[in-house]
């Protein structure tokens, strides 16, 4: 049997199945995408040229790490899709068309994060996309939105925004809902954040980049919405000065990220709201183990610290793991963490400051009644308050009432923002509010390759 | 329609793919959703709930926005990578005749 | 607080009861559980289903008889109030055989049955073929069906909140996110909320589902319920591809094709098993191979509500005079007969049905 399981092929799942396969563990890393990287890294080896000079250096230094998996005792499995977790543990994934069950000793989810949903009037239109998503059309296919705003907080904003100016087609505007009172008050955790002063310095010179572009910015912006009927057609918001048009074809909206919990959460691990990043995390100990004996959590998946440190806590769950496996001492385990950690105090810091200087848009998460929040479903948030009064307390019953969460994304882009509706709605904190439960199949999967599973082991048994 | 992107590498070598019966050269390789919007084609489908036009808005395979149907099974386009010749339908809407 | 009724459970049992009660021009207060209860309400299939049940008990049969004749009278009325369409269909119902033998048995039981019954129990016996032509989705593995004409089905969540909404508007007072603790009674009950809230009441009716389990010999039941584990897959929406509901699949109005579902005795365990899954969706392609394209998009597990004998207990309490409970597994069923026939049982009417065969004199 492999000693470790570990899915996701990002900075966490990568670093980790280097460090364990370093340490004698045998490896299966599985990943969506068919070549490793993550989303941060995603085509890190094919990007050449012109390309890798506007993603930068930050991206490049992804090469690193995807190639540490050439070791003959990492197996990576890609255009892998998981759909169901079990204890044991066991994975259930589909690739090329053929359901299969791979056990381990243990596993390591280091599935990342996914854009925090940003319901505003019009999201759902053609045209919007997440900043995220534009940054995965750059990296994997070469492809720039040619008249797009960037809408929402953040510094992903600005890397996007400095991308897009060094490959040529500069943004129409910059519409960011964080004010001057945010940053000022960030400055509290400043003396931690200097310690990632040189992020900072990047995200200032990102800044600069932007304005000798001429890319206009708006701050402090609220009642944002998207224009148009059938597609994108224009942004509108309002700032100090009053209301504002800006047409455009693309929006891309991003007020941060949040923890993927969906493959965590389908296995009944404890979860907790954490209150400066607005939304659930895993509850882990110092080594990423979660509730769940033997299945641990790493990078942004287990709360949102950024690609290095992604690589950090990665590190340490396969140091705990190649010691409970008995592959090194705890000794010898403390030793190597203890670099490690120190790293990860100083990320984590930082991100506090950014936390704090770009808290997520207080329209998107409490969204006007008549706004979409289910995107598949199409549920608004007035029927979620209507559901609410009609004693809907938390997202399960909420879910029976009006089938939000229910689609095919399975609550990725709703749930987070059904837990806070609720929880307003009743003055309840969202842990006492909960969150949607998680059934498998975790991403949906054909009944003809589930059946054909049944086939092979009825097949498997007679022989 | 004209598409909203630019590629930045144009002149890469292209296969035909068909969409909803109409032929498109795309770059070979590229992922479905990534072509499609090159193409020209934003929306991919109407929602099953309200038939609006709905696009790719995550590409990263969380949202399911951009579903397409590929030999009868729906698909993600942009966890779908093109070759010459694939055939991909619009998703039926539930209201749909089934003909 | 007081209200003439205080109903012990907030899924559709409890509510149709207080659906019927408050229609009647009584005053109802509903106690209802939390987001994570086991409720049977937000997991079962839907069907409004006749065939197979009461094979051994006629009256059980005509029970359901009688709620599915009623039910389209009830959609109709909360349709009215809570303005949600509840897309009752009961152009009949399949259950579908993959051999020749298991047909041939439970055509015998259905004939005997329809004996029993004085020949009301329409249904016929349909081969592959026949059944291919009522429903053009079916694969050749089936040996055939039997076509129950009085069967159908409906959209279980938007009844649950149809009922939620109408009860309140009214006047039904519900309160959720509560367990009851206490009931005691001089002139009149008194329940004791884990919120410390108390409310009195005339009457009690106890339809909190395997709840009942502890709170019916506080009340004089002996409440003999059990959870039995059903399994249930839904797929994405698609047209329209399965014309009438079957005990292996269903077409849902909003367009998923819903399967299921399994028969498990694993006590409180919600969970679903790969294995469940895998026997569902398998035996699901097998009886419709065009499924085999379709994508599932969620399973979920529901605890049913088991009595020793499968049938529903109606029982007044002998020893707390004015409590009853009222249990079955068939909520959906049996929506319109507990909204429209049980208020006279409570009330004790003329027109009060009889129930007798359903107390729990029969467990002793």
């Amino acid at each position: 049997m492999t000693d470790l399981l570990i899915l996701g092929a990002g900075p966490a799942g990568m670093a980790a199945s280097a460090r364990a396969a370093g340490l004698g563990l045998s490896v299966v890393l599985i990943d969506e995408q068919p070549r490793a990287g993550g989303q941060i890294y995603r085509e890190v080896d094919r990007v050449s040229g012109p390309r890798g000079a506007i993603l930068g250096a930050d991206y490049l230094r992804g090469r690193a790490l995807t190639g540490a998996l050439a070791h003959p005792r990492i197996t990576h499995l890609g255009g892998a899709t998981v759909w169901q977790v079990g204890a044991g543990p066991e994975v259930f994934l589909t690739r090329n068309g053929q359901a299969e069950r791979i056990a381990g000793q243990r596993l390591l989810i280091a599935t990342g994060a996914l854009e925090r949903p940003m319901p505003v009037p019009g999201w759902t239109l053609p045209g919007v996309m997440t900043t995220g998503a534009a940054q995965i059309l750059l990296k994997r296919s070469g492809l720039v939105a040619e008249r797009a705003v960037l809408a929402g907080s953040g510094p992903l904003l600005y890397l996007v925004a400095a991308q897009m100016v060094r490959a040529g087609t500069p943004p129409l505007a910059l519409v960011e809902t964080q004010r001057m009172g945010d940053l000022l008050a960030a400055q509290g955790h400043l003396t931690g954040a200097l310690r990632g002063i040189r992020d900072l310095a990047k995200g200032l010179g990102l800044l600069a980049d932007l304005r000798r572009a001429g890319v206009r910015r708006f701050t402090g912006v609220r009642d944002m919405a998207v224009l148009g009927d059938t597609r994108t057609e224009g942004i509108a918001f309002t700032t100090a000065k009053g209301p504002q048009q800006i047409a455009c074809d693309t929006v891309l909206l991003h007020h941060g990220v949040v923890p993927n919990t969906q493959i965590p959460r389908s296995i009944e691990a404890d979860h907790a709201w954490s209150d400066h990043q607005r939304c659930f995390a895993p509850v882990t100990d110092a080594w990423g183990e979660t509730t769940v004996a033997g299945v641990f959590v790493a990078g942004d998946g287990g709360g949102i610290l950024g690609a290095q440190a992604a690589e950090l806590s990665g590190q340490l769950a396969a140091l705990q793991v190649a010691c409970t496996l008995g592959a090194i001492t705890t000794g010898d385990r403390d030793l190597a963490a203890r670099p490690l950690r120190r790293a990860l105090a100083r990320q984590r810091a930082f991100r506090r400051f950014l936390d704090r200087a770009y808290p997520p848009y207080s329209g998107g998460l409490a969204p006007k009644d008549d706004t979409v929040v289910c995107r598949c479903e199409e549920i608004t948030a007035g029927q979620v308050r209507a559901a609410a009064a009609r004693g809907a307390m938390g997202p399960n019953q909420c879910k029976a009432f009006l089938r939000v969460g229910m689609g095919p994304c399975q609550g990725r882009y709703c749930g987070a923002t059904i837990t806070e509706l609720l929880a307003s709605a009743h003055r309840q904190t969202p842990d006492q509010t909960g969150a949607f439960r998680i059934r498998p199949p975790i991403k949906p999967v054909t009944l003809g390759e589930i059946a054909a599973m049944v086939a092979a082991s009825d097949t498997e048994a007679e022989t | 329609m004209k598409p909203v992107f630019r590629d930045l590498t144009p002149d890469r070598p292209r296969v035909t793919i068909r969409f909803g019966g109409q032929a498109l050269s795309v770059p070979e390789g590229e992922t479905l959703a990534a072509a499609l919007l090159l193409a020209g084609i934003e929306a991919f489908r109407d929602t099953p709930a309200t038939g609006r036009p709905r696009g790719p808005f995550c590409m990263m395979g969380a949202c399911y926005d951009c579903l397409v149907q590929i030999d009868g099974v729906t698909r993600q386009a942009c966890m779908t990578e093109v070759s010459e010749g694939l055939e991909v339908h619009r998703v039926p809407r539930p209201g749909d005749a089934d003909d | 607080m007081e209200s003439d009724y205080i109903i012990i459970g907030g899924g559709i049992v409890g509510l149709s009861v207080g659906w019927g009660l408050l229609r009647r021009g009584l005053s109802v207060t509903v106690l209802d559980g939390g987001d994570g209860s086991f409720r049977a309400s937000r997991g079962n299939f839907g069907l409004v289903w006749v065939q197979g049940k009461g094979l051994k008990q006629p009256r059980y049969a005509r029970w359901s008889q009688g709620s599915a004749a009623a039910w389209a009278g009830f959609a109709a009325e909360l349709q009215d109030g809570a303005g949600i369409d509840l897309h009752l269909e009961q152009r009949g119902g399949l259950d579908l055989h993959f051999s020749e033998d298991t047909l041939d048995a439970t055509v015998a039981q259905f004939s005997a049955l329809k004996e029993q019954l004085g020949g009301d129990y329409p249904f016929e016996v349909l081969g592959n073929n026949a059944l291919r032509k009522e429903e053009p989705a079916i694969g050749p593995k089936l040996a055939g069906a039997i076509l129950h004409h009085q069967d159908g089905q409906a959209n279980p969540l938007k009844l649950l909140r149809s009922l939620a909404s109408d009860v309140r508007r009214r006047g039904g007072r519900v309160v959720t996110g509560v367990k009851v603790t206490e009931v005691d009674k001089t002139d009149l009950f008194r329940v004791i909320c884990d919120t410390g809230a108390e409310y009195q009441s005339r009457k009690i009716v106890l339809a909190a589902g395997l709840g009942a389990a502890a709170l019916g010999p506080k009340l004089g039941f002996r409440a003999p319920v059990r959870p039995q584990r059903g399994q249930v897959l839904i797929t994405e929406k698609l047209p329209p591809t399965l014309r009438l509901p079957s005990l292996i699949a269903r077409q849902v109005d909003e367009g998923g094709i819903q399967i299921g579902a399994t028969n498990e005795e694993v006590g409180y365990d919600d969970h679903t098993t790969p294995e469940g899954l895998a026997r569902l969706a398998s035996e699901a392609v097998a009886a419709y191979p065009v499924l085999g394209r379709a994508q599932l998009v969620r399973s979920w597990g529901a605890l049913r509500i088991m009595t020793p004998d499968g049938l529903p207990i109606y029982q007044h309490s002998a020893t707390m005079p004015g409590a009853s409970l009222v249990t079955c597994h068939s909520g959906i069923t049996l929506a319109a007969a507990h909204a429209l026939f049980l208020p006279d049982w409570l009330e004790g009417t003329d027109a009060s049905p009889d129930l007798e065969v359903f107390g729990e004199a029969r467990f002793s």
